[in-house]
């Protein structure tokens, strides 16, 4: 449990705590920005800055501190009520937040930060607050940020031994504020050799002693390496809370204390060191030994290769209780006996355990759609128009991976939105819209799923321009028919890109077919639909983890395989009639007037040679939703089932056309196939990645 | 000497710190994360030697628990030190007016914060 640096620890802990800030902040700047502005929310802002800026400091992150700083005085003065807020302040305050969560990434992964990420909105805050920038106004934050204590450390080094004379007298207020001047005076004598001498003459008779109240004074002859600021930092926190002078030399006899006048109404002298000891001593004598550390929040922070783990050892007990069913069917167990009964309730059991762990992977989805948030005000601002990104479901929760792996895909599309889906603004006004564009993200659970819709309010897929492109593009022949959908679907087309040129913000090389791809690797299929003049909206389903798979069971040349559920379109046995033959070995299946290229999955694993004839083969037809289809040839189909992915890549490196592997219930290995990547394998050599052939029309 | 100290702090990176430097000093550390949870974890536990506290907390900030913690007679005498990236003056002055024992400033150097805690609680 202990690592070898706590430190480390800490600060891998710091960042994770930043993340949770960095999150209250934009939900923070998210209401504000929507005119709440009631105190609370000005503080959870404020504090999430002001907690990075504490944490970033104690690691020395000078560049993290001085940024959050400055952001930190702007939100200070608008809590304060000094500033108020509006859409401009707004602007820098959501850039801030976006600098601010670059700095802590940055700085999380060691890398250097240049000065130009945050000069502008470092000016911009500067700005507001009407601090100049000369470039030097962290000076004062120096101060503030020096660790305490350095230079007591470096007076020890100072060997010479000088004597004080410390003359120390305690008022009321000392005590009121739970300081003790016992202890005062112990850490006094702990820097050298300390004489003390007491002045009890206030002191009052035992009936009049209250307390609280100050009646004596010391003074104390001290021989110390220590210079006067170590003094003066024991009576740091009495400052103003008594009177002390500190002077070099003795000169003052040790009894004979000078005159003070002051505040105190000459009290009755006391026994308040004696009251003091008693308290010192009944709390010394309690000190709580194993006093339970009071546990924040009902949480655990657990590392994720332990939670992989769990899943790993629950996907082989679901294996392992798969293999028992079977083995106890295999000897003839009456269905109705309590073997049978009690295995059902172990089998539902065990997937009940199954769900619960891979909810433990499963996080909201929240993170992702505030990441988002950002990709929409970089990009409306890049092109000069007004967004409102509107989101929903934030709560849905999805595997911490399928998140991770989301993002890119994501930010692309909700780049296209923002840059191809809504139009210009005057554009909209001319069709009767309201100038600021919507782009809306969702998520939900929808049969066992997770639905994460994109959509915009923009003037939808031009289609006749899309089907123009794609003849230029030669996906497409001139005269090809093709419904509103399929035109749709030639966005996923690899290569097609829209944009008459590309634009800086969406193009980057990135087209939605590598988009599909991403989401067909997670598992997850996409879709498309949209209306002209209402706008355009994609929508991903993904599955809850990445840990199981519905999947079918097939037999290709004596192996067992499994084919992904999500990619098979339907399975047909061929007959003569759908059959056609392209030379020597090639062969097309013609579905509902289309052409599919037929692959034989024996020939393409390597395990046969082509068969003569197709006829009578089973085939599965796998469609990606966009028109890249083949039809598999598999010697028989199994059944259909649930099955727990095993990775290979990390012992066999990348196996084309292989996703992965899982064992079937008869304790059997069996290949999980990457249709997509066979598909892709086999087209290079059948030369027809467009598989959309043109027909009778 | 073993000191009981209670530290309350809404950063977990700064509970975390916190704990170590006084669990290496051979303290014992009792956390909260609010000034309100401050409260409730101060009315379970044996009165601690020592209270360290932010100021700028959720629900109740510093000088609200410094306020509370002193309006009980029980728990007018501990120590309490605040442990805060503030530095002004005038929040100084109005912490020591709630009640604060000693004022530090973060990123704290933890042998100062052992220093103080020895200090102000014998």
């Amino acid at each position: 449990m202990t690592s070898p640096d706590p430190m480390a620890e800490i600060k891998a802990s710091f960042f994770i705590e930043c993340e949770e800030l960095l999150e209250s902040l934009q939900d923070g700047l998210e209401a504000l920005s929507n005119g709440e502005t009631d105190s609370e929310t000005i503080n959870v802002v404020f504090r999430a800055v002001h907690s990075i800026k504490g944490g970033a400091g104690a690691f020395g992150l000078d560049q993290l501190v001085e940024f959050a700083h400055t952001y930190e005085t702007v939100l200070d003065s608008i809590r304060s009520g000094d500033l108020a807020v509006d859409p401009n302040i707004m602007r820098v305050l959501f850039q801030a937040g976006d600098i601010l969560s670059d700095l802590v990434r940055l700085s999380r992964d060691g890398e250097v930060i240049e000065p130009s990420l945050t000069q502008d909105t470092y000016k911009a805050l500067q700005d507001i607050v009407g601090e100049t920038s000369d470039g030097d106004s962290g000076a004062d934050d120096d101060i503030d940020f020096q660790p305490m204590g350095l230079a007591l450390d470096l007076d020890f080094a100072d060997d010479a031994k000088s004597v004080f004379t410390v003359m120390f007298k305690p008022s009321s207020e000392l005590f009121e504020s739970g300081n003790e001047p016992l202890h005062l005076l112990k850490a006094l004598s702990e820097l050298g050799e300390a004489t003390v001498a007491c002045d009890t003459k206030e002191l009052p008779v035992v009936d009049e002693l209250d307390f609280e109240t100050g009646y004596l004074q010391w003074t104390i002859r001290l021989e110390t390496e220590a210079d006067k600021s170590a003094i003066e930092e024991v009576f740091e926190f009495v400052d103003g809370l008594c009177q002390l002078t500190i002077t070099e030399g003795e000169d003052l006899p040790a009894t004979d204390l000078p005159e003070i006048e002051e505040d105190e109404t000459p009290e009755p002298q006391a026994v308040t060191p004696v009251a003091a000891v008693a308290t010192s001593a009944q709390q010394a004598t309690a000190p709580a030994p194993g006093q339970p550390t009071a546990a924040p929040r009902a949480t655990v922070r657990v590392d994720l290769e332990r939670v992989d783990r769990l899943v790993n050892l629950v996907g082989e007990l679901v294996i392992n209780q798969a293999m028992l069913s079977q083995s106890i069917s295999a000897i003839g167990v009456q269905p109705s006996s309590e073997v049978s009964s009690g295995l059902e309730e172990f089998m539902r059991l065990t997937r009940d355990i199954q769900d619960s762990v891979m909810m433990i992977r499963a996080q909201p989805i929240k993170s992702l759609f505030q990441r988002m948030s950002r990709i929409v005000r970089e990009a409306s601002a890049d092109v000069g128009k007004t967004v409102r990104f509107v989101t929903e479901g934030e709560g849905t929760e999805i595997d911490k991976t399928v998140i991770e792996r989301l993002s890119d895909p994501l930010t692309h599309m909700i780049r296209n939105a923002v840059d191809h889906g809504l139009e210009k603004g005057d554009a909209r006004r001319a069709n009767g819209k309201p100038e600021e564009g919507i782009v809306k993200l969702s998520a939900a659970h929808r049969s066992g799923r997770v639905v994460i819709e994109i959509s915009d309010d923009g003037a939808g897929i031009n289609r006749p321009r899309v089907h123009q492109i794609a003849v230029e593009k030669g996906l497409i022949a001139p005269d090809t028919q093709l419904t509103d959908t399929e035109i749709d679907n030639l966005l996923f087309a690899p290569g097609f890109s829209t944009a008459s040129e590309i634009s800086n913000l969406s193009g980057r090389g990135v087209g939605m077919d590598v988009v599909r791809s991403a989401i067909q690797a997670l598992g997850g299929r996409i879709s498309i639909s949209s209306t002209p003049g209402a706008g355009t909206s994609f929508t991903i389903s993904l599955p809850l983890t990445l840990a199981v798979l519905d999947g079918m069971v097939v037999h290709v040349a004596g192996e067992a395989m499994v084919v992904p559920l999500n990619s098979i379109a339907e399975t047909l046995a061929l007959t003569t009639k759908e059959l056609e033959q392209l030379g020597s070995n090639k062969f097309l299946v013609r579905i509902r007037d289309q052409f599919v290229p037929l692959l034989d999955l024996g020939v393409e694993l390597g395990y046969r040679a082509p068969l003569d004839r197709y006829e009578g083969a089973v085939v599965l037809l796998i469609s990606q939703e966009d028109g890249s289809r083949a039809a598999l040839v598999v010697d028989s189909i199994q059944d259909q089932r649930q099955v727990v992915i095993k990775g290979l890549e990390e012992s066999y490196g990348r196996v084309p056309g292989v996703a992965a592997a899982t064992i079937l219930g008869d304790g059997q290995i069996a290949l999980i196939l990457d249709p997509t990547d066979i598909i892709t394998n086999a087209s290079g050599r059948v030369s027809s990645d467009d598989t959309l052939f043109d027909l009778a029309g | 000497m073993t000191l009981s100290v209670l530290a309350v702090d809404d950063s977990r990176t700064m509970r975390d710190m916190i704990k170590i430097a006084l669990t290496q000093a051979g303290f014992t550390s009792t956390l909260a994360e609010d000034g309100e949870h401050g409260l409730e974890v101060l009315d379970d536990m044996t009165p601690p030697d020592v209270i360290i506290t932010d100021i700028n907390m959720p629900k109740l900030d510093g000088f609200g628990f410094i306020d509370a913690v002193r309006a009980q007679e029980k728990h007018r005498g501990i120590p309490i030190l605040v442990l805060t990236t503030e530095s002004a003056d005038t929040l100084k002055a109005r912490a020591r007016k709630a009640g604060a024992t000693g004022w530090i400033v973060k990123p704290f150097d933890p042998a100062k914060l052992v220093r103080a805690l020895k200090m102000v609680a014998g």
